[in-house]
């Protein structure tokens, strides 16, 4: 997955910028366009773990946190005892997991560990041990 | 890895794409990094009648597995198709005024449309090029009428260009246009192309680029009856008495460029943006309908797959009733064509070969909005003289589309008020409909003020909550392709898959089509050598 990402960002600056690398003028400003949320990989504004949570990951995950079932399912995180090896939900939201899709380009170190934190205290998990955006980085 | 060294220009980047050009454009830089593969479509399936009783069983009844259970069946085989909805389509799919959707987590919407009208929640579009769909489209008598991609007089808008006012279509182009002729002319001029343009081909360029910008005798673009033919008048020219026009003032250039609108322009003139492009009268779903009744009992509707064997004699799938579950139903054949998503197959066990399981599981599945917002009356056309096509807007909301039919209707109308993917779509899909709808309305009153007080009805759509896909579409990536998508076409025992996930046209319904009669053709040759 790390040189997925690192190859398919290099391919999207390749065929994307060869008709503005010239162009006169001063060079656009990242957000010269304001916040842009409809960037496809573009990261995600929200700090700390419950904003997190509600803006991005309840959309599968429900409110509740509890999932949902439909002609495939979305697995709960409530009470879920996967969550017990803080590294295995990181990965997940590094990395994606089949249809889930992967967060290493659009969330940092700090919010993938508040939100793993979140998760891990909230929503009938009880885990005590931390996750420090430190362990995140080493994941990815 | 570290994303340092790429963050800032990637986010300018896609910042860029994504901003401004809409949704779509940002689309397909995201799946395909700019490949814009074409249809592999050849013209109308031919396969030879097969051992008699051979049969197939078809998983999904979207268009991918309609097509291959029509042109099966009229090959010869005995076809059976198993689909989780009540209804053909799978994405093929129009909601109504008085339909009824729920949503995955319980949301439930009435439609709230008047009788007629609607919006496409999935694909909405037929390009010309697109010959297999089309096929199929003419084949089912489906009756079409144009689609208007761009609007010359429909706005492009960004928040921080011009005060937030939403700029004529017409005016961005005729001016970047213009600007950027005029800079190249002058350039020329002053023999800086004098060492890569010959002197033949830089008095013909000097012609071109007079002719392509709207440039006057001295090759400067500026207020004039010809720049405002291109741009627009200040005042029309119209008959008789003080029919003089009054030409309009070109923006600056630094204006121009700085605005970021012209990514609007790129966008427009990407292969699939092209005329002539089409939509079915009545809604895309009419193509899925007409399927569904060609293919008559052949499908069973309501059927939820959860579990799919094969071995040396067949394939068996193990359903349930989607809507009561209940005891577990059988359906077997000697073949099976799969399409059911790879979101939700990820999650089906099924007894395939790693190469294909590991192709299944690794494509996420991507986030998508669409909002339809009834008005009581069609102001757009009424007041801003916008008769279908698009609007483009760096808000998350990314496009506002005008109805494409019943123009200059007295009646109601339906605008598609949010189209977008990736992290607005994500939002979208963490609210409830309600809210999605009410921030169509906040972003598109900031275009036209008459929304709030014309609103109607609305109905909203995020593609990470329908139960039967989990997503818009698959998510690929080149390198993700190179490694697996050749597994995830390949025969696999007596199962082949097929879907817009198994085409190099992610999303769009012409590649469930080639990738449907691909799969077919491939797997019948395997019935004939068998």
């Amino acid at each position: 997955m790390k040189s997925t990402i690192r190859v398919a960002a290099a391919a999207i600056l390749l065929t994307t910028t060869a008709a503005m690398a010239d162009t006169a003028g001063p060079a656009p400003k990242p957000d010269a366009h304001g916040p842009n949320i409809s960037g496809f990989f573009s990261p995600f504004p929200f700090q700390g773990g419950e904003a997190i949570y509600k803006g991005v990951c309840q959309g599968c995950h429900m409110a509740d946190a509890k999932g949902a079932v439909g002609a495939g399912m979305y697995p709960a995180l409530a009470k879920n005892e996967n969550l017990e090896t803080a590294a295995y939900p990181v990965g997940i939201v590094l990395k994606g997991q089949k249809a889930m899709p992967f967060f290493a380009l659009q969330l940092n170190d700090q919010q993938i560990a508040d939100v793993v934190n979140y998760v891990r205290t909230h929503f009938g998990n009880k885990y005590k041990d931390k996750v420090k955006p430190e362990d995140v980085k080493a994941l990815r | 890895m570290t994303d340092q060294p790429i963050a800032p220009s990637r986010r300018s980047l896609l910042s860029m794409i994504g901003g401004v050009a809409g949704s779509a454009a940002m689309y397909h830089a995201m799946t395909e990094m700019g490949y814009a593969d074409e249809s592999t479509f050849k013209g109308p399936v031919k396969l030879s009648p097969p051992p008699a009783g051979t049969s197939v069983l078809i998983l999904g009844a979207g268009v991918a597995g309609m097509v291959a259970a029509m042109e099966l069946r009229d090959a010869g085989y005995k076809v059976q198709v198993l689909e989780y909805n009540g209804r053909p389509g799978g994405r093929n799919w129009t909601l109504y005024g008085g339909d009824t959707y729920t949503e995955l987590g319980g949301f439930t919407q009435k439609v709230g449309f008047d009788p007629g009208q609607y919006i496409n929640p999935g694909p909405w579009r037929l390009p010309y090029h697109h010959q297999g769909i089309l096929h199929y489209v003419n084949r089912l008598g489906v009756a079409l009428e144009p689609f208007t991609q761009v609007n010359f007089n429909a706005y492009v808008h960004s928040t921080n260009a011009y005060g937030g006012k939403p700029q004529r279509y017409r005016q961005v182009q005729a001016d970047f246009h213009g600007h950027v002729a005029e800079l190249l002319a002058k350039t020329t001029k002053q023999g800086a192309l004098d060492q890569s343009v010959s002197k033949q081909d830089r008095e013909m360029l000097m012609v071109a680029l007079q002719n392509w910008g709207a440039l006057n005798g001295n090759y400067e673009y500026g207020k004039s009856i010809e720049t405002s033919l291109r741009r627009g008048f200040d005042v029309d020219p119209g008959g008789g008495l003080n029919s003089m026009p009054v030409p309009s003032e070109p923006r600056a250039m630094s204006d121009v460029v700085q605005s970021g609108l012209w990514a609007a322009i790129g966008a427009s003139c990407n292969y699939e943006m092209q005329s002539a492009i089409f939509q079915p009268k009545g809604g895309m779903g009419m193509i899925g309908k007409a399927f569904g009744a060609a293919l008559g009992p052949l499908i069973q509707y309501n059927a939820k797959v959860i579990e799919i064997k094969q071995d040396e004699k067949g394939v068996t799938a193990t359903y349930i009733d989607s809507r009561t579950g209940g005891e577990k139903r059988t359906a077997s054949a000697d073949w099976c064509v799969c399409t059911i998503p790879a979101s939700i197959l990820t999650q089906i066990p099924m007894n395939v070969a790693a190469p294909m399981k590991n192709a299944i599981n690794q494509l996420s599945y991507s986030a998508a909005l669409k909002v339809g917002l009834q008005f009581k009356r069609r102001f757009w056309e009424q007041d801003d003289h916008i008769y279908g096509g698009i609007t483009y807007t760096n808000q998350p909301n990314g496009t506002i589309s005008y109805p494409m039919w019943d123009y200059f209707s007295k009646g109601k109308g339906v605008v598609l008020g949010a189209y977008t993917f990736g992290q607005a779509a994500y939002l979208a899909a963490a609210k409830s409909p309600e809210d999605r709808i009410q921030d169509a309305l906040e972003y598109g009153s900031k275009i036209h003020p008459q929304y709030r007080q014309e609103f109607d009805a609305g109905v909203a759509v995020a593609w990470h909550r329908v139960p039967w896909t989990l997503g818009c579409a698959g998510a690929w990536t080149e390198p993700a392709r190179a490694v697996h998508y050749d597994n995830l076409c390949a025969l696999d025992g007596r199962i082949v898959l097929a879907g817009e996930h198994a085409s190099r046209i992610p999303a769009w319904q012409e590649g469930a089509v080639t990738s449907s009669i691909d799969a077919i053709t491939r797997l019948h040759q395997r019935v004939m050598s068998a």
